[in-house]
């Protein structure tokens, strides 16, 4: 077999999944991120290495164990599952709504650990300037930290949307592999090789290794573009 | 109109604070003291940057902290001048000036965007952005930011330490200018003797957390209780006198000191206007006859009022009455035993340099 008869059309119903379901992580990974960042960022609490570490168990964790217990949590035998079935008639396992909450979970360290960083890195002297010139500790978070904040917004946001799409083992566990709702590309590849289909994989694999590639690219030369915003010096 | 008072105290780690002191209304008051006085600090609690702080924090009618009350930084009107400038570096200079106007209040501002561009000569910096400013560049935008947002007070905590000194030159007499300009009271802080005598109508001077002199910056420079702030080699007195006359070839100028004439390098000052001198006390010799054949051209007659020996040095610290004021001498003990010198005894100062504001017109006493 020649490279190219192993290269075949395949269907890119799962890419378009994947790509729908990590837009949407991504962007509840921003918003929830944020505050839980800021917390962490800013707190003297006692607590904040303990929020730290669970925050980042899924750095660690197989996902088949988060993947395990997030079925259990999901699944309409728990309150919480059993409170979405009564909300929407419909179970949260082997749904796509169950997937984005599973990939919130499992992406969290991808969102909250550059943002917390990128606020570490601003400290008080902007915000007491800010507030020098009248700005609300609110008005200050948005008009002085995101912008300065622009560049961890852009890892976290880049980080987390690219570990959606290659997220395996915890979507196996909670969504299975039902077309159009929980087959992602990652599955989907892994359902072709199960079968031999071995030409589709490829194309498959191609795909995402050539835009995990160009995502990574411009992470990395964004970060050469935009340097955290030089402070004024002194 | 009345001005900031404080009445505060706030306990750290191994530094502990107490002041109480009611600022002028109007002009510069001089926050003075060696680092780790508590000048940064007071500053803070006064722009409600440290919280901890107990006590009582007023403006004019405004309650700012008291035992019940604890108004927010933002709400408080002060513009804050910092040494590391915070400017705002995703912002332009204008950017910068822009984000203080916008916020400032409509009704009661006076502070007109042009004058303070012009009064801080900003005009060609405004496209640029912070890290592209020079240190004095950065600290009068800075300042123009502050005054843009309409504050009520402005703190200045050592705009100038990190400056060169012609930077530093170039800054002092925008700043002294400031509270006439826009009519606020201005608190600078510093540990700089020349920038006090330059640019302060009184002086507030801290030790340990503790006010030890507040007042005119005259009688305070003057007076001994400093000397814990300044440390003996910066201490001295200032001296207003008036100019009564110029030699333009020898580039020397004539100033009337009560009854003494003194010879200070030239100034361009008119006749009549009043300047301020500094004489160091390291800088005043003692002679018990009058000498001859010397360099020293300003020989003043007076009197010993006070002899005190400093312990653990070579050093005794003398006050001398010359009928206008009071010079202080730093002598070695050594030659106080050899002239015989004591209290009550009649002798020569021998002033080997004076130093005087560049400005030359001391501030206006009580504006506001």
């Amino acid at each position: 077999m020649t490279w190219a008869s192993t290269l075949a059309w395949a269907d890119l119903s799962p890419l378009w999944l994947s790509v729908r379901l990590a837009a949407i992580a991504t962007g509840l990974l921003l918003i929830l991120g944020t505050p839980l960042a800021w917390w962490l960022a800013r707190t003297r609490s006692r607590l904040k290495p303990v929020v730290e570490a669970v925050t980042a168990l899924p750095l660690v964790l197989p996902p088949t164990v988060l993947g395990f217990y997030l079925l259990i949590l999901l699944g309409p035998a728990s309150p919480p599952g059993a409170f979405w079935v009564e909300l929407t008639g419909q179970a949260l396992t082997f749904s796509f709504t169950g997937l984005v909450v599973a990939s919130v979970i499992y992406s969290l360290p991808f969102a909250v650990q550059p943002l917390q960083a990128a606020f570490e890195t601003i400290g008080d002297s902007p915000l007491e300037a800010a507030a020098s010139l009248r700005a609300s500790p609110v008005d200050a978070f948005f008009t002085i930290v995101c912008p300065m904040a622009f560049r961890g917004y852009l890892t976290a946001a880049i980080l987390s949307f690219a570990h959606t799409i290659g997220e395996f083992g915890v979507v196996l566990m909670v969504g299975g592999n039902i077309p159009g709702q929980t087959r992602v590309i990652s599955i989907a590849i892994y359902e072709r090789v199960e079968v031999l289909d071995y030409a589709q994989a490829h194309t498959l694999s191609l795909i995402l290794i050539g835009a995990s590639l160009a995502m990574l690219l411009v992470v990395y030369s964004l970060n050469r573009r935009f340097p955290a915003f030089p402070g004024p010096g002194r | 109109m009345t001005g900031l008072s404080v009445d505060i105290r706030l306990a750290r780690p191994g530094f502990g604070m107490a002041v109480a002191h009611e600022f002028a209304a109007g002009g510069i008051t001089a926050l003075f003291g060696r680092s780790g006085a508590g000048k940064s600090t007071l500053l803070r609690v006064i722009a409600g940057f440290e919280p901890k702080a107990q006590g009582m924090v007023r403006f004019g009618g405004a309650v700012w902290q008291d035992a019940r009350r604890f108004v927010a930084p933002h709400r408080r009107g002060v513009g804050f001048v910092w040494q590391d400038t915070r400017l705002f570096g995703h912002l332009s200079v204008a950017g910068n000036l822009r984000y203080a106007a916008r916020r400032a209040p409509d009704a009661a501002s006076v502070i007109r965007g042009e004058d303070v561009i012009g009064a801080l000569h900003i005009s060609p910096l405004m496209e640029r952005r912070p890290a592209t400013l020079s240190g004095g560049e950065r600290q009068r935008v800075a300042i123009a930011r502050a005054l843009l947002s309409g504050p009520e007070v402005l703190l200045l905590d050592e705009p100038l330490a990190a400056l060169d000194l012609k930077a530093r030159a170039a800054i002092l007499p925008l700043i002294a200018r400031l509270p006439r300009a826009f009519g606020l009271p201005v608190i600078h802080v510093t540990h700089s003797v020349g920038e006090v005598a330059q640019l302060a109508d009184r002086m507030l001077v801290l030790s340990g957390g503790r006010v030890i002199a507040a007042g005119g910056v005259a009688e305070c420079l003057g007076s001994a209780d400093i000397l814990p702030a300044t440390g003996r080699f910066e201490a001295g007195v200032m001296l207003e006198a008036r100019v009564i006359g110029h030699d333009p070839g020898l580039r020397m100028s004539y100033a009337a000191l009560g009854g003494h004439v003194l010879d200070i390098p030239g100034v361009s000052l008119a006749e009549g206007e009043t300047v301020r001198l500094r004489i160091r006390a390291r800088d005043v010799s003692v002679a018990v006859k009058k000498p001859e054949g010397l360099s020293i051209r300003n020989i003043l007659p007076g009197r010993v009022v006070e002899l005190a020996a400093d312990p653990g040095t070579a050093f005794a610290e003398t006050l001398i009455d010359i009928g206008a004021g009071r010079i202080r001498a730093r002598l070695t003990r050594a030659s106080v035993a050899d002239l015989g010198l004591c209290e009550g005894m009649e002798v020569f100062a021998l002033i080997k340099s004076v130093s005087f504001d560049r400005r030359m017109v001391p501030p206006a006493r009580g504006d506001g």
